[in-house]
């Protein structure tokens, strides 16, 4: 990995934030939060794995990226206006009336979304259909599915991890942006997850540990796949929720709270100084 | 019904290899032949109807004709949010199918009685819903869907129904088919009731009361034009379907009457109307609780129309 390519991903993660603080500010928008705890994630993704053409978002041997967490939408729809899709200056309209950029993933009229999602759980199973259909069609396309960690509460999540080891899909990869905040609560709290490696492990998925907010490893983890020839992959990405505001980071409040007025000034200030 | 379907679709996926069909680990027996014959175009996605369903948008948004397999109420009800959200959304082409309409599987107790089905589906945006009354309209329907590039929802019966159809048919999706002329009121038929409604009609006949019959076999988009000319034609109405009365047949006709300019006509919907059905039993056990056989509906027909027109 070049030097060059690591300034790349810092300066893209660091821009997704700053469109998500600014987004969710000025629209009073829920889930900045957990569109941190992913900004450095989609930057790997998008920066220096997945495979796409924005001039051809249909493109068949397309690498796919389902956002399945979609209430982290704006962080998805930052990464997509900076990889090309769309002009950046779309995302001002974010969450406004006619705006195509709802306050979850939505599909219509955003090029490069490839699914719709907002009620959890969908992602993973509709992933596991493209996988599933590009390995019989002999096609070389990867399947990148983000889910939260909540979302591991749906059993739809566990249908689709019993059935794509079983299927050998290693063209599918399943990145846990493992934040440690659900929605009322703390993850441990609510219904823990851990050992969560141990899981998907025990599933038949080859698994990382990572450091989700670890550009380099990040990197690593999404251009090595697949990690195990038969197997499909699973990155649990411990990450923070709210990571790059001091005042957000790890605090359940900003799952909901809009970076309004001062709230906003000091974030972007913040994020700014980011190195 | 589920034979003609499963033999049609066979020939159909010889031609087209987009053609996938995903079974919830259900169709011993009647899914072999494709399974050994076609393997890359099988796949069984085990009991897991969320993932069988997200997966058949994936793979329809990848390009195949995605069909999902299962009885009852599991491929509808227990993946509903799958089929709204994944399938009808993003307008993938994925065909539901049920196996296992109505009371077909009425001795399995009421979690396998598929009594609401028509009418969770047919509140599913975009998605065309089709219960074939006969082997034949099945067979017919199984083209239809296949070649209509979208989301379908396609509920059958059982094996070994008898054909009602006894010349070939003019089958087109939101066309409703006419089995007999008559002036004094319109029976419209949806799903595998077809034949008890046809020899209802008959009975009646005998009774001299001449009724129209009209096999609605796509329920959305419903034929309108046939309600309305059945309204002014023949002046009284009656749905029968082995549904729950409410939001199936019967409301899909009621709605078209309600709106309708200036049209008063006799009205009744024949279906389940117990709710959950106390019963457990036999299809025909089934339907004679619930005023379903040709009897009971010629019976209910009769009943409600005038005195004068009883003759």
């Amino acid at each position: 990995m070049s030097q060059e390519k690591q300034v790349n991903l810092t300066e893209l993660a660091k821009r997704i934030r700053q469109h998500c603080v600014r987004m969710t500010g000025k629209a009073n928008a829920s889930h900045v939060g957990g569109a941190l705890s992913a900004a450095d994630l989609l930057a790997g993704v998008y920066g220096a794995a997945l495979r796409y053409d924005p001039q051809r978002p249909d493109w068949p041997e397309r690498d796919r990226f389902i956002m399945s967490k979609g209430h982290a939408c704006s962080a998805l729809y930052a990464v997509l206006a900076e990889s090309g899709y769309f002009p950046v200056e779309r995302l001002e309209t974010f969450y406004r009336n006619g705006s195509p950029l709802a306050g979850h993933v939505m599909h219509k009229n955003v090029p490069g979304v490839e699914l719709s999602t907002g009620s959890l759980g969908h992602g993973l199973p509709v992933a596991t259909g493209m996988a599933l259909a590009a390995k019989r069609d002999g096609r070389s396309s990867r399947m990148f599915c983000m889910i939260s960690d909540g979302e591991c509460n749906e059993g739809s999540v566990w249908e689709a991890a019993l059935f794509a080891p079983h299927h050998k899909l290693d063209n599918l990869i399943v990145i846990v942006d493992y934040n440690k905040i659900q929605s009322l609560g703390a993850v441990k709290e609510v219904i823990d997850l851990d050992p969560l490696t141990d899981k998907w492990r025990a599933f038949g998925w080859a698994v990382r540990e990572i450091d989700g907010h670890n550009l380099a490893a990040i990197e690593k983890a999404v251009t090595q796949v697949p990690y195990d020839a038969g197997r499909p992959n699973c990155i649990v990405a411990h990450t923070v929720k709210g990571k790059g505001v001091s005042f957000m980071e790890n605090k359940l409040l900003w799952h909901y709270r809009a970076p309004m007025g001062e709230d906003m000034t000091k974030a972007l200030a913040e994020l700014e100084e980011t190195k | 019904m589920r034979t003609a379907f499963i033999k049609e679709l066979f020939e159909l996926a010889k031609q087209d290899e987009r053609i996938v069909l995903i079974v919830g680990d259900l169709g011993f027996g009647v899914v072999t032949p494709f399974m050994e014959q076609l393997p890359r175009q099988f796949l069984n996605a085990g009991v897991a109807e969320q993932n069988m369903t997200g997966m058949a948008a994936g793979m329809a948004l990848s390009g195949k004709i995605a069909l999902t397999y299962s009885i009852a109420n599991f491929p509808t009800m227990r993946c509903l949010e799958q089929v709204r959200n994944d399938v009808c959304y993003h307008n993938a082409n994925v065909k539901v199918v049920s196996v296992g309409g109505g009371f077909t599987y009425g001795a399995m107790g009421a979690t396998h009685h598929a009594l609401e089905d028509l009418a969770v589906m047919r509140a599913m945006p975009g998605l065309i819903v089709v219960a074939p009354g006969d082997p034949v309209e099945a067979r017919a329907a199984t083209r239809a869907v296949i070649a209509y590039s979208g989301p379908c929802y396609l509920r059958l019966g059982k094996a070994g129904e008898p054909v009602v159809h006894q010349s070939p048919i003019d089958f087109k999706l939101g066309k409703a088919i006419q089995m007999r002329e008559g002036r004094d009121a319109t029976l419209i038929s949806t799903g595998g009731i077809l034949q008890n409604v046809v020899r209802a009609a008959e009975r009646l006949e005998r009774e001299g009361i001449e009724t129209r019959v009209l096999s609605m076999h796509t329920l959305k988009p419903l034929d309108a034009e046939a309600v309305l000319a059945a309204v002014r034609e023949t002046g009284a109405i009656f749905t029968i379907e082995e549904h729950s009365v409410i939001g199936g047949l019967g409301s899909a006709v009621a709605e078209v009457l309600a709106e309708a300019d200036g049209n008063k006509v006799l009205f009744k919907r024949i279906g389940v109307s117990s709710g959950f059905s106390p019963h457990i039993g036999s299809q025909e056990y089934m339907q004679d609780c619930h005023g379903l056989t040709e009897a009971g509906i010629a019976k209910a027909v009769a009943s409600a129309l005038p005195a004068v027109t009883n003759g």
